[in-house]
């Protein structure tokens, strides 16, 4: 299952990331000797072996997930410099054409 | 001694050892204002308990209101939380004064404080040497005589390892067992905040004051809190201690084997009986741990794009922006990580690896079980496979990650786990592991306790 070039930037397109076209290609060789190691777990029998994760260990509880939501310790607009109409405004892209405006 | 007294102590010592980016780069940021003015309260106020007054540092992935959290990243840089995390507060409201945040490994990604942004930490026993990671900053702080306690955070050993590598001490509790509010998420089901102490009473202390459920963390647990510092360290009568043969593979270095067999030999002279089990899938533990890690984290960092935190860089629309300030934000083994962690996450991948990865983590953590359900009441390892490594000299990410190789299981079986010095090998220290079932800190706490006064001078030298 080796990395290609393609991988790199499909991955990079899944995950935000701007790669140059060097950059990849280095991935590609990194990706593939840390992924090389990783092959040893396909020999491993796991039949019938349920998936960890925190919630199948006993040290991690969860609540249930059921309503109503936790409320919260502060307001909403608490967590932000600016709100309008239960939003919170953030920066304008400075490429839409009203980027000027405040907000 | 007072408080005020006690905090200009830490800044003297912190000034002498040089703790500065000239120097060790221990702080990343420095409180001396707010820490003299918080001083000054307490000295004014009913002692709270063990804490009053005493100086302590914060790794930068925990939140603080007073100080920028910038995780080691340039996407944070500067960057004040509106909140504080649980943890700090606890410790705050103990009577401790949090005196500085400290270097570390990106978004806690790496295992020897070479991965911040804002350059190298060195190791205070030897500054061409690494402190190890991803907690570097904390363990030097405490390995220099500038705090007696401080904090860090673990996803796959980023307390025990620095503490071997300083020569502190150095504890993971039970996954669960500290609230995680506030601490900057890099693997959900792994990360857990630790702490660093001079000695072992040291950082049993610290670990009192910020263990327990928190309303905050619904993953935090509910389970009682014991006295650890009050555990007997008389001897160890009755208590069964492991020695897992993965954990002593053939090619360990022969001097770290030695150190290991002369604390063992300590345990059976305190009454323990040591007695030879296996964890056999512990011999897969990085593997697992390098998917599982960088996938959380894939997901985790996803947030960091440029509209809700810190760096911002304009691009061609919202993709481009998103892409330009991720690019310019994180650095290269952070972006590693991500795209290691897209990839086992992505459609054609997940069974094969990430799937792959949790189903051998649940045996990795059976085998742990196994063990304890057995009559085995702690394991006893290395904490490292060699002492601190020079600066500059692990080019190969994977090479790098075997740092973490005796460390990472307890993270992915959620147990308890603590690294104290054991004895030096070329006046590098080496550390010592105890292992511990769930919630079982105060037992091993009570063991480690009297290996080191066992160990006496013998452990730092």
């Amino acid at each position: 299952m080796a990395v290609t070039l393609d991988d790199v930037r499909h991955i990079a397109t899944l995950a935000r990331l701007g790669v140059s076209e060097e950059r990849a290609r280095a991935l590609v060789a990194e990706l593939n000797t840390i992924l090389a190691h990783m092959d040893v777990l396909s020999r491993v029998e796991t039949t019938g072996v349920e998936p960890a994760g925190a919630a199948g260990l006993a040290a991690a509880p969860l609540r249930d997930d059921a309503g109503p939501a936790i409320p919260l310790e502060r307001s909403r607009e608490a967590f932000a410099p600016a709100m309008r109409d239960g939003f919170f405004l953030v920066p304008r892209l400075a490429t839409h054409d009203d980027a000027a405006e405040e907000s | 001694m007072t408080a005020a007294d006690a905090v200009r102590a830490a800044f003297r010592r912190a000034d002498d050892a040089g703790a500065d980016a000239s120097a060790l780069n221990i702080f990343l940021y420095e409180d001396r204002d707010g820490a003299l003015a918080r001083a000054a309260a307490l000295d004014g106020e009913p002692r709270r308990g063990p804490l009053h007054g005493v100086p302590v540092a914060l790794k930068d992935n925990i939140a603080t209101t007073s100080l920028p959290t910038s995780c080691g990243s340039r996407i944070l840089e500067g960057y004040v939380s509106p909140f504080e995390a649980t943890a700090a507060r606890r410790l705050r409201e103990a009577g401790a004064i949090v005196i500085a945040k400290t270097n570390m490994d990106e978004f806690a990604m790496g295992s020897s404080t070479e991965h911040s942004a804002y350059g190298v930490t060195r190791n205070p026993l030897a500054p061409d040497r690494v402190p190890g990671g991803s907690s570097g900053g904390s363990a030097a702080a405490v390995a220099a005589g500038i705090v007696p306690i401080a904090l860090g955070s673990e996803t796959g050993g980023s307390v025990r390892q620095p503490a071997a590598f300083c020569g502190v001490v150095g504890v993971k509790p039970t996954y669960g067992r500290v609230s995680r509010y506030g601490l900057v998420a890099f693997a959900s089901s792994l990360d857990q905040i630790g702490v660093f102490g001079r000695t072992v009473d040291d950082a049993a202390t610290g670990l009192q004051a910020i263990a327990g459920p928190d309303p905050l963390d619904s993953t935090s647990a509910r389970e009682p809190v014991p006295d650890y510092v009050a555990g007997s360290a008389d001897g160890l009568r009755g208590v069964v201690i492991g020695k897992p043969a993965e954990y002593f593979p053939g090619d360990l270095d022969a001097r770290v084997r030695d150190r290991c067999d002369a604390a063992l030999d300590a345990l059976a002279r305190l009454g323990a009986e040591v007695r030879d089990v296996s964890l056999p899938h512990s011999r897969l533990a990085i593997e697992v741990y390098y998917i599982i890690a960088p996938a959380e984290a894939s997901s985790n960092l996803a947030r960091f794009d440029g509209v809700r935190y810190g760096l911002r860089l304009e691009g061609d629309g919202l993709r481009g922006m998103y892409e330009a300030t991720r690019s310019a934000g994180f650095g290269a083994e952070v972006t590693r990580r991500i795209l290691l962690g897209t990839y086992v996450l992505s459609a054609g991948y997940y069974d094969a690896y990430y799937r792959k990865a949790q189903q051998v983590r649940a045996l990795i953590a059976r085998d742990f079980g196994s063990v304890f359900g057995a009559g085995v009441d702690l394991l006893f390892t290395p904490t490292t496979p060699t002492p601190a490594f020079s600066i500059g000299s692990k080019s190969d990410p994977y090479e790098m990650y075997l740092s973490d190789v005796f460390t990472c299981t307890a993270n992915l079986a959620g147990v308890p786990a603590l690294s104290l010095p054991i004895g030096r090998v070329d006046g590098l220290p080496v550390g010592g592991q105890l292992i511990a079932p769930h919630f079982r800190e105060r037992e091993m706490f009570a063991a480690a306790r009297a290996l080191e006064r066992a160990l006496g001078d013998e452990a730092h030298r």
